[in-house]
């Protein structure tokens, strides 16, 4: 931190909106400390999820006698999943360009891709939820699946509610525009669908690839 | 107030998600993204045919499962987040790199403890017979 930055009146903001050529020393602007406030949320929600794949890593060889991951996990499917969920973060990418750009027909169209490929994720993860129980695999049955649906469930319900503000966005833009609030709020939703698809990374390595080694 | 110019003001710092430049055109924005798309895709790939093939040392795996995840969140951070080491990202940088310290711990720490526990718990066979 500057000196100056440290010294300058609070009040001096509204003279540095004005005078944009001398520099930047004051208070930054309103979309930088937003980003990065939900940066930091975002950086917590790691957290979060560190403490479930630290319980997944330390659960996963207690089956109880039960199945395990070998037995139960359908690559393929996962492979799909993958695509899904890494096609829907280029697509998001595509729209913030097209927020930025101003462009309601590209943004509303990008949107709308990246909210089918999100809801076909959470139908595969559905189905494999609701298949795994129906083979007796549900989370009541071991210690590791206990973990596997308290870790996949969680991040499936962080899609879930992403593609909720997803929805939300879409209105927004329809019915009021690319206003300064609206587009602060799309490079977050930005920013936590990209993080989804980081977690996602972890949870296809951690649970089904190196879980379905023997 | 203005909210015409709000997003194109971009300081001295940049808010973590946005590009460095807003002087970059859309083809070469889109093309970033589809850099990464591409290096995503090579990196997933790899990890799903490493995963069940026979022709590399098998203990081998884990690893190389672990540094290709590892790399694949990097793509994603550069390519999708756009945190980069430019001084305009630092304080992006330093969350970052706090959170990955607390996360290492987290990690690490349950690990080690949990299987050490295990390592120093009596038999189960044992511990039956004593509440007899």
């Amino acid at each position: 931190m500057s000196t100056a930055e440290a010294t300058s009146d609070p009040n001096a903001l509204h003279g540095l909106e004005k005078d944009s050529s001398a520099g930047w020393r004051g208070p930054a602007s309103k979309r930088i400390v937003t980003g990065y406030g939900f940066w930091i949320f975002i950086l917590s929600d790691m957290i979060m999820f560190a403490a479930f794949f630290a319980t997944y890593a330390v659960l996963h060889g207690q089956t109880a006698d039960g199945p395990s991951g070998h037995d139960l996990f359908d690559l393929r499917n996962v492979a799909i999943e993958t695509a899904l969920l890494l096609a829907s973060s280029f697509t998001c990418g595509l729209a913030s360009i097209a927020a930025d750009e101003r462009s309601k027909v590209w943004f509303q169209l990008a949107m709308a891709v990246t909210c089918i490929l999100g809801l076909g994720f959470l139908a595969l993860e559905g189905r494999e939820f609701a298949d795994l129980v129906a083979r007796g695999a549900g989370p009541t049955r071991s210690a590791f699946l206990s973990a596997f649906f308290t870790l996949v469930g969680c991040h499936g319900l962080h899609v879930s509610a992403g593609i909720l503000w997803l929805l939300t966005m879409m209105a927004q833009v329809f019915a009021k525009g690319f206003r300064a609030d609206i587009q602060r709020r799309i490079l977050c939703f930005a920013l936590f669908w990209h993080a989804l698809d980081i977690i996602w990374v972890a949870v296809f390595t951690v649970v089904y690839l190196l879980g379905s080694a023997k | 107030m203005s909210h015409a110019s709000d997003h194109t003001r971009i300081g001295p710092e940049v808010a973590p998600g946005d590009e460095q430049a807003d002087s970059a055109s859309v083809g070469q924005r889109i093309v970033v993204y589809l850099i990464g798309l591409g290096l995503a895709i090579i990196l997933t790939a790899t990890s799903f045919f490493v995963a069940d093939t026979d022709l590399v040392w098998q203990p081998s795996i884990p690893v190389a499962l672990v540094v290709l995840a590892i790399a694949q969140m990097g793509v994603h951070l550069v390519f999708f987040l756009h945190i980069t080491t430019g001084p305009d990202n630092a304080n992006n940088v330093l969350a970052l790199a706090f959170g990955v310290l607390v996360v290492l711990i987290l990690m690490s720490g349950s690990l080690w403890i949990m299987s050490n526990l295990n390592h120093n718990m009596m038999p189960m066979d044992q511990i039956m017979q004593m509440q007899r």
